[in-house]
């Protein structure tokens, strides 16, 4: 098991009213799985995604993480949980303008205090998996946006995190790049990663092995199990 | 740290106009600084040139009485000193700092000094044999004095340029009869200083400091002293130091020696002139006006450095995305926060290079343009640049510690 959520709850307080975003919800990830969560917008799909990826604490219940009781974790402890253990691909890549391909890709690995010569060749090695080896030196304005979220998802996986977090990776992409995309997780699937996907397309929802959806806050107890 | 400061120049060149603007406070506030030090330096490097005169490196050791000089031309024989002879002067040649030594007396605007018609009053001196090579005169015309001239009580004159000149008025003076003190005496050469340092005189008050005044030098032997004015009078010191450095040390051992000898106690002394108190006396005269200066280019610096954290401010906010990714891939809060004081101190310490090169550039100019003295101080221009990066390190400090407080959710949500 990689990750257990036990009655997460996780509320905002805007003013005097405090807003219950999260509602108990109850989630385990097992090795190797890959779990789709689906929910309209406002359904806090993206909530959901910040407290497994430990971008935030809950306000209660208990999240347990590669067997890491998570709120317990101080700032730094946490910078460096996802630092290893997770791999963040966003809606709109995030990639840093400055840097060109390869070096966007060595960024996590940098922040592990990893030496520069295997740096570079582990970033090399990302960029092969997703099919862009001729592309290291590109800056990302050079970068078609599949390109771009392909470099995105070589730097997710640079680090070999257990579970591979990823929040509407084909949302600003084209259909053609965005079933590249999915081929690449689907990919990564099958060599053995954990994948957590958070859309609202069912027919990315579809690839994955399970669908739990969301809904108000709500998470949904029964997955509905793609074959 | 390294990859900080390259990529910290990566990002201040994709805004070279921005900047060049956020840095040039800290440009002006250095650049003033730097031209203000030079200027400092400047003026007190020609004082000291001026009053210990480039290479001479010669300390006057003299009597005085409660820390006042002893003007032996209108004063009685002091007691208890007895004067020196050649033994005392060989001891002071063996001093480790002393290049040579040279026994002399003298009678500044000494009347009495006649040639035919005209009337001379300079300074009389009665020296030794060492006396010429020790002051650095060289001979012009005629000779200096030899041993003979003192074995055999000649009554031989020498004189210096500017005495010739006004005594002679263009004629030829060896051989000619002087009258010193109503005594005949044989011009036999014209000495002249080997090495005029002319003093820099700007304004009146470097006039009354520095000006050679004097009407020109007559040199007699000094045994002409006991005929002339009396016996027994003790004599002053002139002692070459090795090194200017040295001169402070060699003129007081000379002085502890001359005591030790010839001085059995009261309340006169043998002490060394010390140029370079009156030197530093002077520099600081000099330099507590433009101190003042330091202070209001030290506040164009602040102003800088508020500018500085301005424009980190407008940074963090606009580079939110990208505090928030580096967050979410891993990055510790601490690497956040020196990234951004990387930045603010590689902006800073890059104004503080370009306003030391200003401020060099502004002195050359200024001691060109108004013939000011300035003079480069490499120390004062190593700690400019050091300060202007501690400049940026402190204002850079508000905002960089705002960056690594980002929250990572907020900060990737920020479109």
């Amino acid at each position: 098991m990689i990750l257990e959520m036990r009655d997460i709850v996780k509320e905002y307080t805007l003013g005097r009213t405090a807003s219950r975003v999260l509602d108990h919800v109850n989630l385990t990830v097992e090795e190797g799985e890959y779990l789709a969560i689906m929910g309209p917008s406002g359904s806090g799909k993206t909530t959901l995604l910040n407290l497994i990826g430990c971008l935030d604490v809950p306000t209660s219940g208990s999240y347990v993480f590669a067997g890491r009781d998570v709120t317990k974790l101080s700032q730094k402890q946490l910078a460096d949980l996802r630092n290893r253990e997770i791999g963040f691909v966003f809606q709109f890549f995030y990639l840093l303008a400055n840097m060109n391909a390869i070096e966007n890709v060595a960024l996590p690995l940098l922040y592990q205090g990893v030496h520069k010569k295997e740096r570079m060749e582990r970033a090399a090695e990302a960029l092969r998996t997703v099919g862009l080896e001729d592309r290291m030196k590109y800056r990302p304005d050079q970068l078609s946006g599949g390109q771009s979220q392909r470099v995105a998802i070589a730097r997710a996986i640079a680090a070999r995190p257990r579970l591979l977090l990823a929040d509407e990776p084909t949302g600003a992409l084209d259909s053609q790049s965005g079933a590249q995309v999915m081929d690449i997780f689907d990919m990564l699937h099958r060599s053995g990663s954990s994948i957590v996907m958070i859309t609202h397309d069912r027919n990315v929802a579809a690839r994955a092995d399970k669908i739990r959806t969301i809904c108000d806050g709500v998470l949904a107890e029964e997955a509905v199990e793609n074959e | 740290m390294l990859q900080n400061i390259a990529l910290s120049f990566q990002g201040l060149w994709s805004h070279k106009l921005r900047s060049f603007l956020t840095m040039l406070g800290i440009i002006i506030g250095i650049a003033s600084i730097i031209t203000i030090v030079s200027t400092i330096k400047g003026t007190s490097e020609q004082i000291k040139e001026n009053l210990i005169g480039a290479g001479n490196n010669v300390v006057t050791v003299r009597l005085t009485q409660d820390g006042n000089p002893l003007e032996l031309s209108y004063m009685p024989l002091p007691g208890g000193v007895r004067p020196a002879d050649e033994e005392v002067r060989a001891a002071v040649d063996q001093l480790p700092d002393v290049r040579e030594s040279s026994l002399y007396r003298v009678r500044p605007y000494a009347g009495n000094i006649f040639w035919k018609n005209n009337a001379f009053s300079g300074d009389l001196y009665g020296v030794d044999l060492h006396y010429f090579p020790v002051n650095g005169y060289q001979v012009r015309l005629g000779r200096g004095f030899t041993e003979r001239d003192f074995s055999e009580y000649r009554k031989a004159a020498i004189l210096d340029a500017r005495a010739a000149s006004r005594l002679f008025e263009g004629e030829n003076p060896l051989g000619m009869i002087l009258e010193i003190q109503s005594e005949p005496y044989t011009v036999v050469g014209v000495v002249e200083k080997e090495n005029k340092n002319a003093p820099a005189i700007e304004t009146m008050q470097d006039y009354y400091l520095y000006a050679d005044t004097s009407a020109g030098c007559v040199f007699v032997p000094e045994h002409a002293w006991n005929v002339l004015f009396r016996y027994d009078e003790p004599q002053m010191l002139a002692v070459r130091a090795e090194k200017t450095d040295d001169m402070a040390r060699a003129g007081r051992d000379a002085a502890d020696l001359l005591n030790k000898k010839l001085v059995s106690g009261g309340a006169v002394q043998y002490e060394a002139v010390n140029l370079l108190e009156r030197a530093s006396e002077l520099e600081a005269l000099a330099g507590s006006a433009n101190t003042q200066l330091i202070w209001i280019a030290g506040i164009s610096l602040l102003v800088g450095g508020i500018g500085v954290m301005n424009i980190m401010m407008v940074s963090v906010t606009e580079r939110t995305r990208e505090i928030g990714l580096k967050k979410a891939l891993g990055a510790r809060r601490t690497r956040i926060l020196w990234q951004f004081l990387t930045e603010a101190a590689v902006l800073t310490s890059l104004g503080g290079i370009m306003g030391v090169a200003g401020g060099i550039g502004l002195a050359k100019m200024l001691s060109h343009v108004m013939s000011i003295p300035t003079a480069v101080s490499i120390p004062a221009c190593l700690v400019a640049v050091a300060f202007s990066t501690v400049i940026g390190l402190f204002f850079g400090l508000v905002p960089a510690v705002k960056a690594s407080k980002l929250n990572p959710i907020d900060a990737l949500r920020r479109e």
